[in-house]
């Protein structure tokens, strides 16, 4: 009874989670992209997370914000590490309205990044969760019990998804590509390839590379606990595992008498 | 306070003497603690203790979370991302209480479940059956009410949606809706008084908690065999029983800490899982979600609501008799109701003599596929209304109301069931050969 509740417990889990989320992408290609975050005891690439960094801020900054997340973050462990003189010179380079001199004032470390600047680009700073990506295979979910959700892969294949396609819809320019739900998007590509030029000259600036890069620093602003959070539930499973045996043997050794077995 | 017959508490000292004349507290918590508890009791029952835990999880990380939290519709979701980012562990404990709540429903589905197996509902542990459904509804209330305070897309629209169930009740649904919400639209008025009610509600868990225990400590537990402890003298009760501490404690602490490790790594490793990406964009009601679906522990109540179409025969009678009253909207809503009404009525609607699932041959046949029937609805429920998931949908709420309308009060007349064994004792005994006396007897995985 147990083993069978257990079970298709399990399977129902899979499923219904697997089954609320096909629906997100189910038209539309999601590349499975290796991101080094992956998995129990992956961890953000520091390197990756500062590309990311540069080419939001050089490309994806002109119209997108990530009103939710603070300058002084940037140094923070477990993200992109900037030394703290890096993060007071990036934040001077923006602008935030400031309600108590009611004008405008270059940013500290303690502001938090603009929101977008444009109505309709949305905010970037929980992007990465708030898309569903790759749930394969073969749409099981398990990708995504293993991975995460795969918001990191959406994005990439999303930047690197146009296809050169252009349609004109009610005065708009649509944009085709192969990962947007529907096939057309309103974004002009963001990303060609070479769009940037990296301090690190042995580092890739192929599309599908910063695609890559710039998604795994959205992965960062959207949870940017996340290597504390995998070291908490690392710790919180070696204590309950300990604990777990060790009740264990308190449980078989109290109920030996009454099983009428030696007691050991 | 039970009827099993065992020591009561003996205050020693004359400090011991002194309170106890005046409250007896400590013999109420010696009472309660020693309760004699039939010996045979498999891992089934484990679930009570993981649901206690949860219960007081939910309201300590709840009683953090809402030190940071912020009721207000401009505020609500940046609230929530403050906790996220700039409270000390807010993450952690965030994600404690968000997917408490999962933890919270599969240990009181599997509960459930396990009652509805070996007839735990009863004679005489109606009413312990009955509160237990009412912490189910209040359960299923308090999580709802939780999942539209962070104010994203789905918290917004799916209050849409649920609240609209209730505008389909005739004449008066679209005042109740109104006064539910406090407004005609979802906004600030609900955010407020969904926070204060989720806040309220627990403790009226808690509260319902104490009584439930009360009950089965009145009567006593269930155990697998069905059959009750001997209460004629306290000897033949004692080798029915051994006292909930330290055995059963130990026990259940043991699975406690098991449960814990599979939760600790879904908190760890996958917090987002169970969740729906979308509930990361803030709440705007010009932006409906493409599709619109609840938490996974409403599924298969989801599906009984949606699979009662106007294309369905029975909706289409019930239109046609009460002059379009009950429209297909209202159907859909009584049968989600009706679900739950037709599982506490389970006491009532099973007419066999025999209590336990174990000794009942046809039973445990529809009983299992009551629980694939479950899982079903699962499934579909997350599945977009269209074919073949309606017919699925359709069969699956059929089979829901024939269990407990049609087959439960059935087969208490047709079947013939099996002859238990007589005492606990002797199903303990059987199972751990302890009658021979052979101290080296195989243990055999209790259930």
């Amino acid at each position: 009874m147990l083993k069978k509740l257990a079970l298709t417990t399990a399977v129902a889990l899979g499923l219904s989670a697997g089954g609320a989320l096909a629906a997100g992408g189910s038209d539309a290609k999601i590349e499975n992209y290796a991101f080094s975050f992956e998995g129990l005891t992956g961890s953000f690439d520091q390197n990756q997370l500062q590309r990311g960094l540069q080419v939001y801020t050089e490309i994806c900054a002109a119209c997108h914000g990530l009103k939710y997340v603070s300058f002084r973050n940037l140094s923070d462990d477990g993200g992109p590490a900037l030394p703290e003189d890096q993060v007071f010179a990036y934040a001077e380079e923006y602008e935030v309205f400031d309600a108590a001199i009611d004008d405008f004032r270059s940013a500290t470390p303690a502001d938090k990044f603009p929101a977008s600047a444009l109505a309709n680009a949305p905010d970037l700073s929980l992007m990465a969760k708030a898309r569903a990506g790759f749930h394969g295979p073969a749409g099981t979910g398990i990708s995504q019990l293993i991975n995460g959700m795969g918001g990191p892969e959406y994005i990439a294949s999303l930047l690197a998804g146009y296809t050169g396609e252009e349609k004109e819809e009610a005065g708009t320019i649509l944009y085709e590509n192969t990962a947007f739900p529907g096939g057309w998007i309103s974004m002009a590509p963001p990303l060609y390839g070479d769009d940037v030029e990296f301090a690190d000259e042995d580092a890739s600036t192929e599309l599908e590379d910063i695609a890559q890069d710039v998604s795994a620093f959205l992965m960062w602003t959207a949870e940017p606990k996340m290597m504390a959070r995998k070291q908490a539930g690392l710790t919180g499973l070696i204590f309950l595992s300990v604990l777990s045996v060790l009740l264990y043997l308190t449980n078989k050794r109290l109920w030996a008498a009454a099983k009428g077995k030696k007691s050991t | 306070m039970s009827g099993i017959p065992h020591d009561h508490y003996e205050p020693k000292s004359d400090g011991q003497k002194w309170l106890h004349k005046r409250l007896p507290v400590v013999g109420l918590l010696y009472d309660t603690l020693m309760l004699p508890t039939p010996k045979n009791l498999n891992w089934m029952w484990i679930w009570g203790i993981v649901l206690t835990f949860t219960l007081a999880l939910q309201i300590i990380t709840g009683i953090v979370l809402v030190m940071h939290y912020v009721p207000h519709v401009d505020m609500a979701f940046a609230s929530v991302e403050h906790i996220m980012r700039d409270v000390n562990g807010g993450h952690m404990i965030r994600y404690f209480h968000m997917n408490g709540a999962s933890l919270f429903f599969v240990a009181v589905y599997a509960h459930i479940f396990r009652g509805l197996y070996y007839g735990s509902y009863k004679a005489p542990r109606e009413v312990t059956w009955i509160i237990g459904m009412l912490i189910y509804l209040l359960m299923m209330g308090t999580a709802f009410m939780g999942y539209v305070l962070p104010w994203g897309q789905m918290s917004f629209h799916g209050t849409a949606v649920i609240t609209g169930l209730f505008g389909a009740i005739p004449f008066v649904g679209e005042s109740i809706q109104t006064w539910l919400l406090g407004a005609s639209a979802v906004g600030q008025p609900a955010l407020n008084r969904f926070f204060s009610l989720h806040y309220l509600m627990p403790f009226i868990i808690a509260g319902l908690v104490i009584v439930h225990i009360w009950a089965f400590h009145t009567t006593g537990n269930n155990n697998p065999t069905g059959v009750e402890v001997r209460r004629t003298s306290k000897e033949e009760a004692e080798r029915d029983t051994l006292p909930f501490w330290p055995y059963f404690v130990i026990k259940d602490l043991f699975a406690l800490a098991i449960v814990l490790v599979v939760f600790m790594a879904v908190v760890g490793f996958m917090p987002n899982y169970l969740g729906h990406p979308d509930n990361y964009i803030e709440a705007n009601a010009l932006v409906t979600p493409a599709h619109i679906v609840p938490e996974w522990y409403f599924l298969p109540f989801y599906a009984i609501l949606r699979a009662f179409t106007a294309e369905v025969w029975v909706v289409q009678l019930a239109d046609f008799v009460t002059f379009g009253i009950v429209d297909a909207k209202f159907f859909g809503v009584l049968a989600m109701f009706g679900a739950i009404a037709v599982m506490a009525l389970a006491p009532w609607l099973d007419t066999s003599s025999v209590r336990s699932g174990r000794y009942r041959p046809m039973f445990k046949w529809w009983f299992g596929l009551l629980v694939v029937d479950f899982f079903v609805l699962m499934w579909v429920g997350a599945r977009p209304a269209e074919f073949p998931y309606d017919v699925i949908s359709l069969i699956a709420s059929t089979y829901w109301f024939a269990y407990f309308l049609v087959i439960l009060p059935l087969l208490g007349i047709i079947e013939k069931p099996m002859t238990p064994p007589t005492t606990i004792e002797d199903d303990f005994n059987a199972h751990y050969g302890k009658k021979d006396g052979a101290a080296d007897a195989v243990a055999t995985p209790a259930e």
